[in-house]
């Protein structure tokens, strides 16, 4: 299972691109998904951790932002040091990011009257650098404030994580717009894993990395995060052809 | 209930609730309340007493709510709270902590916020409403309604206008001015355009006893933002050089800016923790120094730590070992004095099974607690606020429901889990004793998963009466 091996040229080519963006800044570093298929579609094979990366739910997620939640802390929960949450509706429930591996502990939250002081709030916990990630709940994200989270992160070397989140599902169109974030991905629920008796498994979602810096698109069907944060393939995909390799969907990142 | 000298008259000055209940209110002369109760008990007024309390309440509240504080005498507190209200949440937040906190010790409050002095000082003693915020371009209309006795006039200069007709400020107010001030003097419409906001009223500063202070007089005033920015590090620098000799941390500043028309101007910040680093106080000072208005220029400035705390060295983390734990408590404070203190918090499990009560907020500063709620029971990532009534179809009373509608839209239940069934906590409430809430897991067929739970066991009717809620959703 392997996603397509760019010509060597090319590599090259992306080297020299890379430098030229770094300007002298330090070597970004990644933080893998540990789910192979995953982590070979994203640059650097994991989510680079000096950027901002934009998460939204599909469908009603989009208002709720539930699985978006818990998608956003198991991958805070592999990061090392404290997570800032800034949000601006104090719905989100501490058990559930608990059990995607989120100790408690680990997480300030941060109740900020609107998105613009949310987004005050994650700008200056990104450019604080002792934090291992920072995570917001904004609606509206414009270019010149993405670009602003970007550039502190990529400065501070610590994850952004923006939740995109609206108040009606009719201003998700919204997520449409370009913004500076280094990924962009949907989450959308998807029935659970059956079980051999009645009762509900454990949750699938359809990933979609809609927008990859220095890579490619694509979407995956994956089990939600265990207790330690981390994805898995389902069992009867893992042992299938991967269905993202066929080629099937291709766009500039 | 206590007396004193008016004049020569000797008058109840004040009296507890259950005299006031018998109609002897303030300013009946002596005799005639002991005429009017046989066994009343009688106390000398000890003016001295109550200046040297009320002083001490002063300092409390400069210590906890302002940098501007004054004592109100005979029996009030003034407090200019401007960029001091952020810290507690608000005005309003803070008028409450202050009520709560002085009803904990027995002194029963009252308390107004308005734009001036005069229209506070009033509206705190004559409005209905014992905790009331005004914004200040209103305060002159609220307090308007309120009687003349509030205006800080002598009792004779208030018996004369009641005899004329004179109701309340407002009514004074709409009389044309030059025959008022000539009639009853000048101080009639000095006090009306205090209320009124029209004229300033210097106040009487208290000082906290042997403050930590550095003060910085200029030849000519200042008021450029940067200027004000420059002299605020000069003064930390002064004030950390002051506190490291002493061995302390700040843990609350205040910055005063005397105006040079007599005005002060002042912002304070507060730190989670003793601090005692340049650059941090620094930079917490300037971030609030956008909410200074100088006027026509500040002549001093005065740096004082009103509460400051032993700082120890801390012996720093060896790189060989370990790395160094990150502090983030610098960025606690920034945002701690940008948003307000209870803005920020972490989450801890807190001693319940019910899921409202199952999460309490701690300081974000707070030693780890290493606690964690357990694993085995399935919780939603979005709880909502309160749960929501939702109309269910199942096959029978005790199982999950084949489908339900919430908020307008009918969902098909593909699977479902549960019951986990919760009590009620008889222990906080008489009404739970008997409560039960069982919840279920639902699954519609997009994949969506619900958190809903039904009232009462189905068994027995005091449990609950079987209507069905939303109250999470999964992701």
């Amino acid at each position: 299972m392997h996603a397509p091996r760019p010509p060597p040229a090319f590599t090259a080519l992306r080297g020299e691109i890379e430098k030229i963006q770094a300007r002298g800044r330090v070597r970004r570093d990644v933080l893998p998904f540990g789910v192979a298929c995953l982590d070979a579609r994203l640059p650097g094979g994991g989510l680079a951790i000096g950027a901002l990366h934009e998460v939204a739910g599909g469908g009603r997620d989009a208002v709720d932002g539930a699985a978006a939640a818990l998608f956003v802390a198991g991958i805070a929960a592999r990061t090392c040091g404290q997570v800032l949450w800034c949000v601006v509706r104090p719905d989100l429930f501490a058990p559930a990011t608990a059990h995607a591996g989120l100790a408690p502990d680990r997480v300030i939250y941060v109740e900020a009257g609107d998105d613009k002081a949310v987004l005050a709030c994650f700008e200056e916990g990104l450019r604080h650098k002792g934090l291992g990630a920072v995570v917001g709940e904004v609606g509206r994200l414009s270019m010149t404030a993405s670009r602003r989270l970007q550039l502190a992160a990529e400065g501070a070397g610590v994850m952004g994580l923006a939740i995109r989140r609206w108040r009606r599902s009719t201003e998700a169109a919204d997520f449409g717009q370009p913004t500076a974030a280094t990924t962009r991905w949907r989450v959308s629920a998807l029935p659970s894993t059956p079980l051999p008796t009645a009762g509900v498994g454990r949750a699938r979602w359809r990933v979609e990395l809609l927008r990859c810096k220095a890579g490619d698109c694509a979407d995956f069907e994956l089990e939600c995060c265990d207790e330690t944060g981390r994805l898995d393939l389902p069992a009867e995909l893992a042992d299938r052809s991967d269905p993202a390799a066929s080629g099937s969907r291709r766009a500039a990142g | 209930m206590t007396i004193g000298r008016d004049g020569r008259k000797r008058v109840v000055l004040a009296a507890n609730a259950p005299a006031l209940g018998l109609g002897l209110r303030p300013g009946v002369p002596a005799a005639k309340a002991r005429a009017l109760v046989a066994d009343l008990i009688l106390h000398d007024a000890d003016l001295q007493d109550d200046a040297l309390a009320l002083e001490r309440l002063a300092l409390w509240a400069l210590r906890r709510y302002s940098p501007l504080v004054a004592p109100d005498p005979p029996d009030g507190l003034i407090l200019d709270v401007t960029g001091a209200a952020h810290r507690f949440g608000g005005e309003d937040a803070l008028l409450a902590d202050m009520i709560d906190r002085l009803a904990a010790v027995g002194v029963t409050a009252r308390a107004a916020m308005a734009g001036s002095w005069g229209a506070a000082h009033a509206l705190a003693r004559f409005a209905a409403d014992p905790r009331l915020v005004v914004a200040s371009d209103r305060s002159g209309l609220a307090a308007g309604a309120l009687p003349i006795r509030a205006l800080r006039l002598s009792a004779d200069l208030v018996d004369t206008l009641e005899r004329l007709g004179f109701e309340t400020i407002g009514d004074l107010e709409r009389q044309p001015r030059a025959p008022l001030a000539l009639r009853f003097g000048i101080d009639l419409t000095r006090r009306l355009d205090q209320v009124y906001g029209r004229v300033n009223e210097p106040i009487d500063l208290v000082e906290a006893p042997d403050p930590i202070q550095v003060r910085r007089a200029f030849a000519e005033p200042v008021g450029a933002p940067e200027t004000l920015a420059r002299y605020t590090l000069q003064l930390v620098e002064g004030l950390c050089a002051i506190l490291e000799t002493k061995g302390l941390g700040a843990r609350t500043l205040d910055l005063r800016f005397l105006r040079v028309d007599n005005r002060v101007e002042a912002i304070r910040i507060g730190t989670a923790q003793p601090v005692r680093d340049i650059a941090r106080l620094t930079r917490l000072l300037c971030d609030k120094l956008e909410t200074v208005d100088p006027g026509f220029g500040v002549e001093v400035m005065v740096l004082t730590a009103s509460l400051a705390e032993p700082l120890d060295w801390k012996p720093g983390a060896s790189d060989l070992i370990a790395a160094p734990e990150a502090d983030v408590s610098a960025l606690v404070d920034t945002l701690a004095n940008r948003l307000g203190e209870r803005r920020l918090y972490r989450m801890t499990p807190g001693e319940s099974d019910v899921p409202e009560r199952s999460v309490q907020r701690i300081a974000p500063t707070a030693p780890a607690t290493g606690a964690s709620w357990s694993p085995a029971w399935p919780r939603p990532s979005r709880l909502l606020a309160r749960p929501e009534p939702i109309e269910t179809v199942a096959l029978l009373p005790d199982q999950p429901p084949v489908s339900f509608t919430w908020r307008g839209t009918r969902r098909r239940v593909r699977r479902a889990d549960g019951p986990e069934r919760i009590f009620g906590e008889w222990w906080r409430r008489d009404g739970e004793l008997d409560a039960v809430r069982d919840y279920f897991q639902l699954e519609d067929t997009a994949g969506e998963r619900y958190w809903v739970f039904r009232r009462g066991d189905g068994e027995r009717a005091a449990t609950g009466d079987l209507s069905w809620f939303m109250h999470g959703l999964f992701g």
